[in-house]
């Protein structure tokens, strides 16, 4: 680089013999004066460069986690630093160090060390996945066989002495039958359900023949307004033909007053 | 003597006819002019004679259970039974007293014949109005009984048969009592009684591992699968004539109604309407209609049909509100129709006319009642009723339907239900689990006494008498 006095004179020197060469009569021109001396100028000093700061290390380890686990950031930073700092809020940092980092998300970590010499960056990178989602309840596939699938999915509903009223316990347990019965009805697309009526054996068997029926049929008829087609229904009465158990007491009786559900043909 | 027997069987005939008045005071009443009967075993030659265990056994059930003539004790009996008219002696005229041969008058006159007298029959200590005889043998490898009913009050064998008769049957146990049926039958005629003989207890078992229409005859004997669907039949009832049978069946999927014929057995293809329930059928009397149970036109049962015999021409008799079953029309006019009910509530037992109207509640609405049978005379009914008892605490009762006036026929042993008048209007059939868990049929005269066990094997109930 040519220093700023160094081009002054050649400026003076470029300008005054432009002048001369254009002036001819006049005066003999006095003679050229001698080209100026070559101005030696001594280059200056360089300036003794100061080296930028170097990353030697920026990392962070595990690279990959889980959300809610942590990852350790580990740097080393040489030379001429006047500041290291890292991003994502973690700010000024020693040269050296390290840090435990709980990013909820994948997150790109960036140093950035700065000293006269300059400025220079690295990055480090965590990938955060979340855990993995619970699987959904173990429920038997489409390919157990209808009837044992009826058997675990859909409860029995219960009913009071010589009543088909769907009484509150009745209609919880209808709703959840009814959950279950649009997921049997899509893995057997071609199936229908029977909606079993059956009293206890107290009432006349004729009687009771039509107590069921009116069991079966109240049963269906509140699945109906959940949302099941009502031709994949079917009902069918056995009266008290059929009983679950065969002891007079109050608890089997109540056994017996059901709808249940089977598989059609 | 002869007004004895016109007593009797007016007597007999009051009990068939008389309306408003309960069945116990009938038979009480007919107690007092019952003809007395002596009865004594009867002998068979060669290989009849062991057949006649259950030769006498048949005629003594028959006779006794009749209810129109009472059997004097064999116990009364004299030592010599007369097996046939010529048999009889007649006791010596009495001597004049004549002084001139008291020396050579040593034997006194006998008292009594030892059984060939008229009077050791008709007189202490046996004290019968009649007297039943006779004797069998095997002929050209038939069973021929020779049967004679005396009336004792006669002064001479040849002016006393009432009955003089031959009866065929085959040389085995069935050949005897056939013969002892008929027998009896000719003998409880006579007093203006009906017999059984003839008639059919249907019943529905499980022997089978599946509930079918088995047929027997009134003392249990013969009894026969009917019906092979190896599904769940019940609810038999027979046609006035016997020439069909009808019931409900679930072989088709949902229960419907099925009209058979009985001889040769064969379906008559009834027509059943679109309904989840078809069901409690029964024969009006002209035998032409089947009464029923449906819920249809959907799926809520049930209300009460009438229809053709093949199904066709149903029309409703009563409205679709509640549960309406067991129909069963007036044996007599054909015009009312006794049915249990919920209407009210628990189910109750209730008559209303045909064509649906007069509905009437004949069981006075507490506990629960239902099985309502109409007697031949078609004013009386017998139902099964828990009467303010606990639930399931079943028993037969009988009930004029003009007087509404319950008789209690069976007092809790075990539970009583589904009561069934013989033809004869005497006596009932039912079910009960009065000697064990599961239902047997018994057969009952209609005030409750002699109560006798006719099946053993499996359940067994919802028995119809009938032809």
């Amino acid at each position: 680089m040519l220093d700023k006095r160094k081009l002054t004179v050649l400026w003076i020197a470029l300008a005054v013999t432009m002048f001369a060469a254009g002036c001819k009569k006049k005066a003999p021109p006095p003679p050229p004066p001698p080209p100026p001396a070559p101005v030696e100028t001594r280059p200056a000093p360089p300036v003794a460069a100061r080296p930028a700061p170097v990353i030697a290390q920026f990392t962070a380890e595990p690279t990959s986690i889980q959300r809610g686990q942590s990852s350790t950031l580990r740097w080393e930073v040489t030379g001429d630093i006047t500041s290291v700092s890292i991003d994502q809020t973690i700010g000024t940092v020693q040269n050296v160090g390290s840090r435990r980092v709980f990013p909820s998300e994948s997150t790109t970590y960036t140093l950035t060390a700065t000293g006269p010499g300059g400025s220079i960056t690295a990055s480090a990178v965590v990938a955060v996945s979340s855990p993995p989602a619970p699987p959904p309840p173990m429920t038997p596939t489409g390919t157990l066989p209808l009837e044992r699938r009826i058997e675990s999915d859909l409860q029995d509903v219960y009913f009071d002495y010589d009543k088909s009223d769907i009484g509150g316990a009745a209609r919880d347990t209808l709703t959840r039958d009814a959950a279950a019965l649009k997921a049997i009805m899509t893995d057997f697309p071609g199936a229908s359900i029977v909606v079993e009526g059956h009293c206890d054996e107290r009432g006349s068997a004729e009687y009771n023949l039509g107590l069921g029926d009116r069991r079966a049929s109240a049963a269906k008829d509140f699945l109906v307004q959940l949302g099941i087609p009502e031709n994949r229904l079917k009902t069918i009465s056995y009266g008290k033909e059929r009983p679950q158990c065969s002891e007079s007491t109050e608890s089997c009786w109540q056994r017996n007053r059901r709808a249940h559900f089977s598989p059609g043909q | 003597m002869k007004k004895l027997v016109w007593s009797a069987i007016a007597a007999a005939g009051f009990l068939l006819l008389l309306p408003a008045q309960d069945i116990r005071e009938k038979i009480e009443r007919q107690g007092q002019h019952i003809p007395q009967i002596a009865l004594p075993d009867l002998k068979g030659s060669g290989e009849a004679q062991a057949l006649m265990n259950t030769f006498n056994q048949t005629l003594m059930a028959d006779i006794t259970g009749s209810g129109v003539v009472k059997v004097v004790p064999k116990t009364t009996y004299p030592l010599l039974v007369p097996q046939q008219p010529s048999d009889f002696t007649q006791p010596p005229p009495p001597q004049p007293d004549n002084p001139r041969n008291r020396r050579q008058q040593a034997i006194p006159p006998p008292t009594s014949g030892g059984g060939r007298w008229l009077s050791d029959w008709g007189g202490p200590p046996v004290n019968a109005n009649y007297l039943a005889s006779g004797y069998t043998a095997p002929q050209n490898g038939v069973l021929v009984l020779y049967g004679w009913l005396y009336d004792l009050s006669r002064p001479n064998a040849s002016e006393a048969q009432v009955i003089g008769k031959r009866y065929l049957g085959s040389v085995d146990e069935a050949g005897a009592r056939k013969v002892a049926h008929e027998f009896a039958a000719d003998i409880v005629a006579t007093f203006g009684g009906q017999s059984l003989f003839g008639t059919h207890i249907y019943f529905v078992s499980d022997r089978t591992g599946h509930k079918e229409i088995w047929a027997m005859d009134p003392d249990g004997q013969n009894q026969r699968q009917i019906t092979h669907y190896n599904s769940l039949s019940i609810e038999p009832a027979a046609s006035p004539d016997g020439s069909k049978l009808t019931f409900t069946s679930y072989y088709k999927g949902t229960p419907g109604i099925v009209v058979l014929s009985t001889d040769p057995v064969r379906d008559l293809r009834f027509y059943n309407q679109s309904a989840s329930v078809n069901s409690s059928p029964s024969f009006t009397p002209d035998g032409k209609q089947i009464i029923y149970s449906s819920s249809a036109p959907g799926s809520k049962c049930c209300r009460i049909f009438l229809a053709n015999l093949d199904g066709t021409g149903f029309h409703a008799i009563s409205a679709l509100t509640t549960i309406e079953t067991e129909p069963k029309v007036n044996p007599k006019t054909g015009t009312e129709v006794v049915f249990t009910s919920g209407r009210s509530g628990p189910q109750q037992v209730y008559k209303m006319n045909i064509d649906g109207g007069d509905l009437e509640r004949l069981s006075d609405g507490t506990g629960e009642a239902g099985n309502a049978s109409w007697h031949p005379d078609g004013q009386i009914i017998a139902f099964a009723w828990t009467r303010g008892f606990a639930e399931a605490a079943w028993n037969i009762f009988v009930m004029p339907v003009a007087s509404k006036k319950p008789q209690q026929l069976t007092h809790g042993e075990g539970k009583n239900e589904q009561p069934t008048w013989a033809p004869d209007g005497v006596h009932l059939a039912f079910s009960s689990t009065r000697n064990g868990r599961r239902y047997q049929i018994y057969s009952m005269l209609a005030d409750g006494t002699q109560v006798k066990q006719l099946t053993t094997q499996g359940n067994n109930d919802r028995p119809f008498w009938g032809k």
